[in-house]
């Protein structure tokens, strides 16, 4: 009664926005650290093509200009320059090790129970015609917030840091139509520093740590302990 | 709903049940057939389980010092409960007068009672291989099930029933629509359906090593007629999940009524739909090695979560204004 009244393109809309989730979930479970860049790579693609997708649906061109923005950089160009860093670092075949990852990934339901509930009241404001997309946004943007808080290796926080943004993106598209260019295109331009930064950093904190796991920075001794 | 004492709906019933019990071996020969071209051999022709089976059944049964009744009794139950599951499971036609019965809980319940009988005869002669098969599989069904369930209440928050029957025809009735919900849950019911049936990942059907063995391990004491009620009703489960798969979530082709062309049509769509699954089962079989025994928990938890968030997403992206 409720989705075969939709048009197929807003169907295709929340079929990829529900993959956007499903890749949000890949990255938090994911140890080995490139099939985490590759997922956040995919997620990257996912959000493109919602946007170009509403782009279409709702004639806004200058969305497509954001999607191709967006496909660029965050599924192509950044996913490039994590895997060099990876590469360079000779981290290809490092396995985090995750404590529980049962707890991890029910952490990770309950809090997209929670978006939906917090974002109950914004979908009766009625936004533009896509359904809920907000619960979905918001819970990308806490599931890469959870990831930046639970996971230990620097590049899974920053891949966790990445997926907030594309959260925030989502939101925007879906809800407004996406913000104005001059902002997006601030935006694009600040990922795109950051992550030229994070890598410096990385090459730092591994040269004076000789390694990316960042609780060893809670140490104050050079040593190495036996705990 | 359909008409309980109607003949020729019961006829149909009756025809279907035939056709599982000689489609599974069919269906696990096919997979064997293709797997082997995957591999260069030349394999086995389709009709070989088939013949395995006739051959087993002339065959005597040794039964082992140590058993007891259980260890005699228990093929037939699984084999009965097997068949009892196939035949609500809506093959070539809905509507039937067995359809009543056809609910999805109902049928997980078969299910669990085929394989509660499986283990125990598994531990009942107490050689160590049967009680380590047993523990594994009820390890690898207690998580596998909670995921199968979910799938089946994703199904049926959509169609507001979890009649097997219902759910089909409310496919139908609707038309291709893009349901994230049922993407997810298609996805998470096969993950469970490698691991209920035994497949690759999992468990290896065409091995004897001790070490990963799972339902070999179970029936490794039996020989003769249980031996064949044993393969023929592991075959029967997998055509069920392979009907569930298709039938579920591609309904086209299916007969509503019970004319002979629409029968006939049912049954050349299904054939079509079981080949192509069969296919596919096949690639993955060749291009996957099978998992360590203690990362099926993780496998079965993203089956769990796949199932899970398909729930999410029907709540929260397809109800609402």
């Amino acid at each position: 009664m409720n989705m075969s009244h939709l048009p197929l393109l807003q169907q295709g809309i929340a079929v990829l926005a529900a993959l956007v989730l499903f890749t949000s979930f890949a990255l938090l479970a994911q140890t080995r650290l490139t099939s985490a860049i590759h997922s956040f790579a995919w997620q990257g693609a996912g959000v493109a093509l919602v946007t170009a997708l509403v782009a279409y649906s709702s004639h806004t061109s200058h969305l497509y200009l954001s999607a191709a923005l967006t496909l660029g950089l965050k599924s192509l160009l950044i996913p490039w320059m994590l895997h060099r860093l990876v590469r360079q670092l000779n981290m290809e075949r490092l396995v985090e090790n995750i404590a529980h990852p049962a707890v991890l990934l029910l952490t990770g339901a309950a809090l997209v129970i929670f978006s939906y509930w917090v974002s109950l009241p914004i979908e009766k404001l009625g936004l533009g015609d896509t359904r809920n997309i907000v619960a979905i946004s918001l819970s990308v943007v806490l599931l890469g917030l959870w990831m930046m808080v639970s996971r230990r290796q620097v590049i899974a926080q920053v891949l966790g840091f990445m997926s907030m943004e594309n959260g925030l993106f989502l939101a925007a598209v879906a809800s407004t139509r996406g913000m104005p260019l001059v902002v997006e295109l601030g935006v694009a331009f600040d990922v795109l520093v950051a992550a030229v930064l994070f890598g410096i950093f990385f090459f730092h904190i591994s040269e004076s740590i000789e390694s990316l796991d960042v609780d060893r920075l809670n140490r104050l001794s050079e040593r190495e302990e036996h705990s | 709903m359909a008409d309980f004492l109607s003949l020729s709906g019961w006829l149909i019933v009756l025809l279907q049940g035939i056709l599982f019990l000689l489609g599974a071996p069919l269906l696990a020969g096919w997979i064997r057939f293709v797997k082997a071209r995957l591999q260069n051999r030349r394999g086995a022709r389709i009709i070989q389980p088939l013949q395995d089976l006739y051959k087993l059944f002339g065959k005597e049964a040794l039964v082992a010092h140590t058993a007891s009744l259980v260890f005699r009794a228990a093929p037939y139950v699984v084999f009965a409960s097997a068949l009892v599951a196939v035949s609500l499971v809506p093959l070539l036609a809905t509507n039937l007068p067995s359809a009543m019965a056809a609910d999805m809980i109902v049928l997980v319940g078969l299910l669990a009672l085929g394989r509660f009988f499986l283990a125990l005869a598994g531990m009942d002669v107490g050689s160590s291989f049967g009680g380590m098969g047993s523990s594994r599989e009820m390890m690898v069904s207690a998580l596998a099930e909670p995921a199968m369930l979910m799938a089946v209440f994703t199904l049926a928050m959509s169609a507001h029933s979890t009649n097997l029957s219902s759910v089909v025809d409310f496919n139908l009735a609707n038309g291709l629509i893009l349901r994230p919900s049922f993407l997810f849950a298609l996805l998470g019911l096969m993950l469970v359906a490698v691991a209920e049936t035994g497949r690759i990942p999992v468990d290896n059907p065409a091995t004897h090593l001790e070490l990963t063995m799972i339902h070999e391990a179970m029936i490794l004491e039996y020989s003769g007629r249980h031996l064949a009620l044993m393969e023929w009703a592991a075959q029967l489960k997998l055509m069920l999940y392979g009907v569930l798969i298709v039938n579920l979530f591609f309904p086209w082709g299916i007969a509503t009524g019970d004319t002979a062309g629409a029968l006939l049509m049912g049954l050349l769509a299904v054939t079509v739909k079981l080949l192509l699954l069969g296919v596919v089962v096949a690639v993955m079989e060749t291009v996957l090695a099978k998992m360590r025994l203690f990362r099926v928990p993780q496998y079965l938890n993203l089956a769990f979560l796949l199932t899970l968030l398909g729930l999410f997403s029907h709540i929260i992206l397809e109800t609402g204004t």
